[in-house]
């Protein structure tokens, strides 16, 4: 009876995990496939050849500026948003100052927004100090927008640092500097590794932003170059399939080296919806 | 010590970069959206001053009402698609081998962009040859829909991936909620004789009912700022049917070039986020908090 409950579970378990998985996997074999098999056969079928030229050809097709725009920028912003983001948080728990409980406050607030209300004045004031079409206003603006998710994440590992860390340097003659750089920064690896993930999903992935600020091909990302690019394969599905897996693969070796990071950084998102 | 820790010039120096970003590019653009809305402005020539008209044309639109209550229906679903995300949580946390990989299986479409999601979903909702309608055939559904152009469908359409999109997500978090009821409260009911179902009803539910209430604001308050996949699935189409608040706004200004328009129609969204928050705040949020 027991054995047959359980059994009953797993399939529940199996169907969803079915229905997470299936597209993905439709997807891949139909990247490898030509129009013919793809429209003929089965679909589930295997290629009846792996046609990695499918890969190749949308590769050798423009797909790799996209790709490394995607790579700089979304490194870029990760590096400022975790470095602003890491001095704003020692401060913030670190230092004595009467306002750091209302700048924590307005930070905070930050995570709330709807970013398309804030859609129409940005690109007006990028317009303004000739940033539009330049992968700059992409940085600072993924910067600004994850800035409070990451410092919401890092905080409570601030807090728990213990104050006599802080003690011993300073009276060693450590400068403020010397002791957040080389001491408290080091120390926080851990957590500083959870936003680093985060923020590469979040800018990885982002769309509207490029979409809305980039018009030239030499400057988009991924997301939005992908769509271009679809929409030149319209009917070559195997080139179709083998750009969006090129667009999902970093992300997915992401979370297979690193899954333990990404889940606990999405759980700590979670407020951000 | 407290002198090195409270210098003022070092204080300014660690908080401002993030500080500066914070206000220059999310406060001041939500003030600045409040004010073009005020205006007649095209975006590029000069802006007229017109007082509340737009906010008024924006009450009186059809078109941003159907766009509001397909976030509506949107909130809705992802809503009562909690219910299914809890029951899948409660089989996964009761004692389950390969519970961590089912987790992150669960867990994969949550990583992708969603401009490579809906792309994914246009195919497999194909008519002529997509995953789903091959399947419906082989299964003996002769004539499946047209699932993306049909008005009366394609909300329902979206929603599909939309599940697919969160699953993971949202059983991540009431898995960690399960995970933290300490074990004695499960084991002290099933000496009593409770049944698997009364623990899960009476003793787990209400202990991670907070997590609940939490998801329940995330997944509203993430329907009604619903943007990326939709604008690419289907643009809003057929003829406004899958159209909803943020997509609306976008076309507005970016495609329409209304600027002031389209800033009082960001603008009502805000509000409309703001409040809904608040009043599903206040609502869900109990008056005794749970300890273990």
């Amino acid at each position: 009876m027991r054995r047959i409950g359980y059994f009953i579970l797993y399939v529940c378990l199996g169907v969803v995990a079915l229905f997470q998985i299936l597209p993905l996997i439709w997807l891949f074999i139909f990247s490898l496939k030509s129009n013919k098999e793809i429209f003929a056969g089965s679909p589930f079928a295997l290629p009846s050849e792996f046609r990695w030229e499918n890969y190749l050809k949308v590769w050798e097709g423009g797909i790799g500026t996209y790709f490394f725009n995607s790579v700089w920028i979304t490194g870029l912003a990760i590096v400022l948003t975790v470095l602003f983001a890491s001095m704003a948080a020692f401060a913030l728990t670190r230092m004595k100052w009467k306002l750091s409980g209302f700048v924590l406050g307005l930070f905070m607030v930050g995570l709330m927004i709807p970013i398309h209300s804030a859609l129409i004045p940005l690109f007006s004031m990028f317009l303004s100090v000739n940033l539009i079409d330049n992968p700059f206003s992409i940085v600072i603006t993924y910067t600004s927008y994850n800035l409070p998710i990451t410092m919401m994440i890092l905080l409570g590992f601030y807090y728990t640092l213990p104050r006599e860390i802080e003690e011993a340097a300073i009276i060693d003659g450590a400068s403020i500097h010397r002791l957040f750089f080389r001491i408290i920064l080091p120390m926080t690896t851990p957590v500083m590794s959870t936003t680093v993930v985060i923020n590469m999903i979040y800018n990885w992935n982002e769309f509207v932003f490029v979409n809305t600020f980039i018009s030239s091909e030499r400057y988009k990302t991924l997301t939005v170059g992908i769509q271009n690019f679809i929409g030149q394969y319209m009917t070559d599905w195997g080139a179709i399939g083998a750009t969006l897996i090129i667009s999902v693969l970093p992300i997915i070796i992401a979370f297979i080296f690193f899954s333990n990071k990404v889940v606990e950084g999405i759980s700590a998102s979670a407020v951000k919806g | 010590m407290n002198k090195v820790m409270s210098n003022k010039l070092h204080i300014a120096l660690y908080t401002l970069p993030a500080f500066l970003l914070i206000t220059v590019l999310i406060f001041i653009p939500l003030v600045l959206t409040g004010y073009y809305g005020l205006m007649d402005w095209d975006g590029i020539g000069a802006m007229k001053f017109i007082g509340l008209e737009n906010y008024i044309n924006g009450i009186k639109d059809l078109k941003f009402w159907s766009s509001a209550y397909h976030s509506f229906l949107l909130a809705i679903f992802s809503t009562l698609s909690l219910a299914l995300y809890l029951l899948v949580s409660l089989i996964l946390a009761s004692k389950i081998k390969g519970s961590d990989l089912l987790r992150k299986i669960y867990l994969i479409p949550m990583l992708l962009s969603s401009v490579a999601i809906a792309q994914l979903w246009i195919k497999v909702y194909n008519p002529s040859n997509g995953m789903l309608n091959e399947i419906l055939v082989k299964i003996g559904i002769a004539n499946p829909p047209a699932w993306l152009a049909e008005p009366s469908i394609v909300l329902f359409a979206i929603f599909i991936p939309i599940l697919w999109q969160y699953a993971g997500f949202y059983i991540l978090i009431y898995y960690a909620a399960l995970k933290n009821i300490p074990e004695s409260m499960i084991e002290a009911a099933k000496i009593d004789g409770a049944s698997a179902f009364q623990i899960a009803l009476k003793i787990k539910l209400p202990l991670i009912k907070e997590v609940v209430s939490v998801t329940v604001i995330l997944a509203i308050v993430g329907s009604l700022k619903y943007f990326d996949l939709i604008y690419v699935m289907t643009g809003g189409g057929p003829n406004g049917a899958s159209e909803v608040m943020a997509s609306y706004m976008y076309k507005l200004a970016f495609a329409s070039y209304d600027f002031g328009y389209g800033s009082a129609i960001g603008f009502l969204l805000l509000i409309i986020t703001i409040i809904v928050t608040v009043i599903v705040r206040k609502l869900s949020t109990s008056k005794d908090p749970i300890e273990y």
